[in-house]
């Protein structure tokens, strides 16, 4: 925590002081997302510290990093989020296909409507199954007519998974469901409206574990049309979405790289203590 | 002594005092209840007699001698309205006692029937012309208000003479004398007689003051609850506006009243005792309760469905109106009805701005001179007739009725449209 920075408590103060910079490969060729620089502050306190990252296209990265670490916050400045919160400010360079996201050109709702977001807790809205998944898709005029809306509708459930089991009852409430299907339809929801990028936050920590083994699934076939960020807390989904990893540590962006590197020859003594479960 | 030891003897306190406060919440919830139902109680045993009334027989002549009518003139209305029904009702009086000669005793024979038996009959008349020159028409006319009291409640009062006391026994004796419905209290308005008095006016005048009320502090205050939940910055001013919203709530109800007498009829010069005015003073009291409920209600919406909206690309506006406005409303209406409940019960601030006036006439609209059920009952109350005491707590009853009704509308609606997420 950025706090425990300012407290100077012995331990985190030398922890918080180990992080230098970067270390890793952070930066790649041709990336769908870039950010340089990024300092996140809420008022006068400050959650990320000059973070660079860039993330590929069609790749999963998973962020990983103990509680409060401001992995969540930096997702959430990926799609201007963090907006909702007055307090909040975003310094940086933050590009999506090389456009900058926090320019006054950027319109926040196009913004969202390129880059969807899946949340921590199943928030489905309380309507039908189908207007939940239609609900994206109207608000920015994508079907003509109601056949094309079907159309969406249907191959959203279908690659979220979720058709098969809902396809009889698409007009009951949406909140019926069990929390692994509401998640499937969020994510439903979320894909509904062709976004380039998902950023998922903790998608699978309010499911059991064959829940979250579907969406694990899932997130790996999404892959082949969406560019997928992804904050968890399980190292074991890390290992087993992701491509690359991205651990943040104190508000600081300790170590990226390939996640197999990453889980079995860590390069910094904070990501080690971590993956091997010393704190976190 | 170990730890279960030190436990086990602090568990038996524990219970005690645990036991001790559900008995105290129990005392506070039946002294509560005994008072709700005293009151009850006492305003439905004094109401009962108010929606009965006593009724004597009495037998009119209609030959044209009787009615001074020239045997040859036509029956228009002008003719029937010319007709001295009090005349006709003395005499049928005395008709049926001849024995009373002397003119005191006369005066208190005239005194069985109400002063608006006269005009009961003469719209009889009026609506059957063809009655006259017929047989002697035999109806039940309306008994005075002390006649009326002292005949349902069988209770001797100064206001009743030991010869009137005879006449009705006489009455009774020989079957002219009952009681019946009362429907003048649902079908006339204010009257100095007690047994001509209804409630029709209040009722008329309250449904235009609310009626009023609800156009002008639902739209303002949702809208104003809206802006400053959801689109207002978080400033000084804006905190400013809020902590004034909350103490507009706690001002006295005079307060508006004084504030409406100063602005809306001094200055704009509206007409007094309108409903117009009334609604006008009453929103000003209902806004701030619509808005402190309905920015709890707006509150109480999930954030995950906020950001929900948001992530997927729906405009601020758009996320309020299509996903919080919509969950929120169940609490938003529950809020406005409760705010026009107390606009119904609301007194004071009518009395400054003229609705305390004696009005007659049913108010037709808006402007009309009117009264409101509240400072009906508060008229009533202060009337020296003690017919009055009836018909006040039956008003009370209405009163009751309504705000009871629009309590349960608030809850069926909470319960009918709250969602689950």
């Amino acid at each position: 925590m950025p706090e425990d920075a300012v407290n100077k408590t012995p331990d985190a103060m030398t922890d918080f002081e180990k992080i230098e910079g970067t270390i890793g490969e952070n930066l790649i060729h041709n990336p769908k997302f870039s950010t340089r620089n990024v300092d996140v502050f809420y008022d006068e306190k400050q959650a990320i510290f000059n973070a660079s990252l860039d993330i590929g296209h069609n790749e999963v990265i998973a962020l990983i990093g103990p509680s409060g670490c401001g992995k969540s916050t930096y997702l959430r400045s990926l799609n201007r989020m963090n907006d909702t919160i007055p307090s909040c400010r975003v310094t940086g360079d933050l590009t999506l296909d090389g456009e900058n996201i926090y320019s006054k050109k950027m319109d926040p709702v196009l913004l969202r409507a390129r880059v969807g977001m899946v949340f921590q807790k199943p928030n489905p809205f309380p309507k039908s199954i189908y207007d939940n998944v239609a609900y994206g898709p109207r608000l920015h005029g994508l079907a003509r007519n109601n056949a094309e809306m079907d159309e969406i509708v249907i191959t959203s459930l279908q690659r979220a998974g979720l058709y098969e089991e809902v396809k009889d009852r698409l007009n009951e409430p949406g909140t019926g469901l069990s929390g692994g299907q509401q998640q499937r339809l969020c994510i439903a929801r979320t894909i509904a409206v062709s976004p380039e990028v998902i950023l998922m936050d903790e998608p699978a920590s309010a499911l059991d574990p064959i829940a979250t083994a579907i969406i694990e699934e899932l997130i790996d076939e999404l892959r082949e049309n969406y560019t997928i960020a992804i904050v968890t807390h399980s190292m074991q989904q890390a290992a087993r979405v992701s491509q690359r990893t991205a651990y943040f540590h104190l508000g600081k962006l300790v170590e990226v790289g390939e996640t197999n590197q990453i889980f079995t020859n860590p390069r910094h003594e904070l990501t080690e203590n971590y993956i091997t479960g010393k704190f976190g | 002594m170990n730890n279960t030891e030190i436990v086990k003897q602090s568990l038996k306190r524990r219970y005690a005092k645990e036991k001790r406060f559900q008995l105290y919440g129990k005392l506070a919830v039946l002294t509560g209840f005994v008072f709700l139902a005293l009151l009850l109680l006492d305003i439905v045993t004094k109401a009962i007699p108010a929606f009965e009334t006593t009724e004597v027989q009495l037998t009119i002549p209609l030959d044209r001698n009787s009615l001074e009518i020239a045997e040859d003139a036509t029956l228009d209305e002008e003719t029937l309205r010319a007709i001295n029904y009090g005349g006709l009702i003395k005499k049928s009086l005395r008709n049926m006692f001849p024995e009373v000669r002397k003119r005191k005793d006369k005066k208190e024979l005239y005194s069985l029937a109400s002063s608006g038996a006269e005009f009961d009959l003469r719209d009889k008349i009026i609506a059957n012309p063809e009655l006259i020159g017929g047989e002697p028409l035999t109806l039940w006319l309306k008994a005075d208000d002390d006649i009326d009291t002292y005949y349902k409640l069988q209770k001797v009062t100064s206001r009743i003479s030991e010869k009137q006391i005879a006449f009705v026994q006489t009455l009774q004796d020989n079957g002219q004398i009952r009681t019946s419905f009362n429907t003048t209290f649902f079908t006339a308005s204010d009257s100095r007689e007690p047994e001509q008095a209804g409630i029709r006016g209040a009722l008329l005048g309250s449904f235009w003051t609310l009626l009023v009320t609800l156009l002008l502090s639902m739209p303002v205050g949702i809208a104003a609850a809206v802006y400053l939940e959801e689109f207002a910055p978080k400033n000084r001013f804006t905190d400013f506006i809020e902590i004034n919203i909350n103490n507009l709530a706690a001002v006295p109800s005079i307060v508006f009243g004084l504030l409406g007498l100063a602005v809306f009829i001094n200055f704009f010069g509206l007409p007094r005792s309108a409903p117009l005015v009334g609604g006008l003073v009453l929103s000003l009291m209902t806004l701030p309760t619509i808005i402190i409920s309905s920015r709890a209600a707006l509150k109480s919406v999930p954030p995950s469905i906020k950001e929900a909206a948001l992530g997927l690309g729906a405009s601020h506006m758009q996320t309020v109106f299509h996903h919080v406005l919509p969950l929120a409303m169940p609490g938003i209406l529950t809020g406005a009805i409760i705010g026009m409940a107390q606009a119904l019960g609301e007194t004071a601030p009518l009395l400054m701005i003229g609705m305390v006036a004696f009005i007659v006439d049913v108010p037709g609209g808006m402007l009309d001179s009117a009264t409101v059920l509240p400072v009906q009952i508060y008229l009533w109350s202060d009337s020296p007739e003690r017919a009055f005491t009836a018909l006040t707590a039956a008003t009370i009853l209405v009163l009751l009725g309504f705000l009871v009704v629009m309590n349960a509308i608030a809850i069926y609606l909470r319960k009918h449209f709250e969602r689950r997420w």
